[in-house]
């Protein structure tokens, strides 16, 4: 009797120290990302007393007279996430439907869900350096043949290499959902004389879709704050881009590009101003991403 | 680092009297390099410098946190304000700027005037066959190809020295867009670093960029012939950039090599100076710790200057030693001269 009180009450404790773990990592999170928005707000100040809202729409990035306008960041930004959200969709869908409806088990399903991992593994500037080298010179031939300005760099470039990049989020969570539809909802369908593509359209596909769309979000969120891939092939250029051909920039690289020699306050606190916005818009994105989610659930 | 203990001393990021800490531009980075490992091989000294840029140089000196900087640009206003006490600037070697160009099937060396630089990245020269380039290229057969601008991406003491070059040159650039380290550029494409404008040089027929003469040289590209002030056009080289130093220097050194007086001098080039505080007794600094680091930039602009040339870098010229003498004889330890 005595020992198994003792026993029992050493498990409550071992459960309550269990528990309080997971909230004071929880609550960590909270802090952290709280504090990376206050410390952002505070060091952009200089800049938002200084600039106001102009710094939002304004289209001029000029370092030398001390006027400093996101707006072509912010487009440029907002331009190559979803251009590359767009190409990467066919890609990514078709990959998490093959893996998780079609060919489930096998060597070739391995090999390719490794494969599918392994782009997710390599680092950006690995990326960078094979747009530099490959998707370049291949974008300039194109361009040459659109007659726009063979430069080869620029968003079209850029969201080409981001597309690659993201590709893996939304298909290992698609894969991963897709293979959790109930199978006796599939096997009923079955049952009922449905093909392999009814099943897929008319049961996994509405049962995965808010997951599916969760793995959108992944995607671009990942994509918002690419930097050094981004600012290899993208141009580099400040001013509002003519066309998807056209050089741009996006926030992440003109941070990447002008922190180390930001030489005046305002002009730090403009770029550390950018990081803030890229937060917000981060933030603007996931809880629209949120909401959609919700309403697809709750159809 | 505390500074509570006065028996352990020392601020500075270190301990030991016996190692300095330096901080700043990149571009100076390998000559340091070599020059501090001489060094250290000779007197036992060390010394840690981090290649962090300029601005991150300065940063550094301003909290007090490494025993010097090193900038490829003076101070500016603001920033001199914010160090709080004077600070010296020493120059440790000069660096060029060349301009690189990629036109295929073109044998001869291009030459260019300061007005035809400032026109193609002002974006009015639009085509290589325009009549102000084909005017100092007599007889050159130039391709109507379409000039592509590159530039940096990042903020650059190499983009400081070309834009106050262009400053100086062409009324309308200093106009807008100026000079500075980034700046709004009217056209062309940014690369980051040298090896970014290089890669989009060597990659797009037709572009021209600016890169370090060092890098340009390493990597075999192709450069221009620059018109200086005197009129004479020139190649650039190790001996044409220290040649541009051979001048009346003000007794600061601050001051920018761009469009040299001197005749035999490559026009597009620059000082890069070691910074430090001119009165060395600060933050609980011990007199020791201040002589090693004089007599450390005092071998580097003599004996350290023979490293220069096999990595590219201007040595210092006959003047700039000498301004670059006085101003270490003038820094202090508690009101006290520390070089005799």
């Amino acid at each position: 009797m005595e020992i198994r009180h003792f026993f029992s009450l050493r498990k409550v404790r071992a459960e309550a120290a269990f528990k309080r773990t997971l909230l004071i990592t929880s609550i960590v999170m909270i802090v952290i990302a709280l504090g990376i928005f206050l410390t952002l707000l505070v060091h952009s100040m200089p800049s938002i007393k200084a600039l106001g809202l102009k710094y939002l729409w304004g289209k001029t990035w000029d370092p030398v007279s001390n006027i400093y306008g996101g707006l072509p960041f912010l487009l440029g930004t907002l331009l190559t996430s979803f251009l590359a959200l767009i190409i990467s969709v066919p890609f990514s869908y078709a990959i998490a439907i093959y893996l998780g409806e079609y060919k489930t088990t096998g060597w070739l399903s391995g090999f390719l869900k490794n494969i599918v991992e392994l782009v997710a593994a390599v680092p950006s500037v690995i990326y960078g350096f094979w747009a530099l080298v490959v998707l370049v010179p291949i974008v300039r031939t194109i361009e040459t043949k659109f007659g726009v300005a063979p430069y080869g760099v620029g968003i079209f470039t850029a969201s080409l290499v981001l597309a690659i990049m993201i590709i893996p989020y939304a298909a290992s969570l698609g894969r991963e959902l897709i293979r959790l539809t109930p199978s006796a909802l599939k096997e009923g369908a079955y049952s009922l004389g449905a093909t392999r593509y009814e099943v897929l359209k008319n049961i996994t596909l509405p049962y995965t879709k808010s997951g599916l769309f969760a793995g959108l979000l992944l995607s671009l969120g990942r994509a918002l704050g690419e930097t050094m891939a981004v600012t290899m092939v993208i141009g580099n250029s400040n001013m509002l881009p003519a066309n998807i051909f056209a050089p741009s920039n996006t926030m992440a690289s003109v941070i990447a590009n002008e922190f180390t020699e930001a030489d005046r306050t305002v002009y730090l606190s403009a770029l550390i101003e950018l990081g803030l916005l890229l937060f917000l818009v981060t933030v603007v994105i996931n809880i629209i991403g949120k909401a959609v989610i919700k309403r697809f659930t709750n159809e | 680092m505390s500074c509570n203990n006065p028996d352990t001393t020392k601020t500075g990021g270190s301990e030991n009297d016996n190692t300095l800490i330096g901080a700043g531009s990149t571009f100076v980075y390998p000559l340091f390099s070599k020059q501090f490992a001489e060094y250290n091989k000779q007197t036992g000294l060390k010394v840690n410098y981090q290649s962090i840029g300029s601005g991150g140089g300065i940063q550094q000196l301003m909290h007090k946190t490494v025993d010097f900087g090193d900038s490829d640009a003076p101070l500016n206003d603001e920033q001199t304000q914010q160090m709080g006490a004077p600070v010296l600037h020493i120059p440790m070697c000069s660096g060029a700027v060349v301009i690189s160009y990629n036109l295929p099937g073109l044998k001869d060396t291009l030459k260019l005037t300061p007005d035809v630089i400032a026109n193609i990245f002002l974006g009015k020269v639009k085509a290589w066959n325009d009549a102000q380039i084909a005017a100092v290229n007599a007889g050159v057969q130039l391709p109507s190809t379409p000039i592509v601008v590159a530039h940096r991406s990042d903020g650059s003491g190499t983009t400081n020295i070309f834009t106050t070059y262009l400053s100086k040159v062409s009324p309308q650039w200093n106009t807008s867009p100026g000079k500075g380290s980034s700046i709004n550029w009217p056209i062309g494409l940014g690369g980051k670093g040298n090896e970014g404008v290089a890669g989009l040089v060597k990659q797009t027929p037709g572009a021209i960029g600016y890169v370090e003469l060092a890098y340009a040289i390493q990597n075999k590209m192709a450069f221009a012939k620059v018109q200086n002030k005197a009129g004479n056009f020139i190649t650039p080289s190790v001996a044409s950039t220290s040649a541009a130093s051979n001048i009346q220097l003000p007794e600061d050194s601050k001051v920018s090599l761009t469009n040299t007086d001197a005749a035999d001098g490559y026009p597009i080039s620059g000082f890069t100076w070691a910074l430090v505080y001119k009165e060395q007794k600060y933050d609980n600094r011990s007199q020791g710790r201040a002589t090693n680091l004089l007599k450390l930039l005092w071998w580097n602009i003599h004996d350290g200057q023979k490293f220069c040339e096999a990595l590219n870098y201007a040595p210092l010229s006959s003047s700039a030693v000498t301004v670059a003498e006085k101003i270490l004889h003038s820094a202090t330890y508690d009101g006290k001269q520390i070089l005799q």
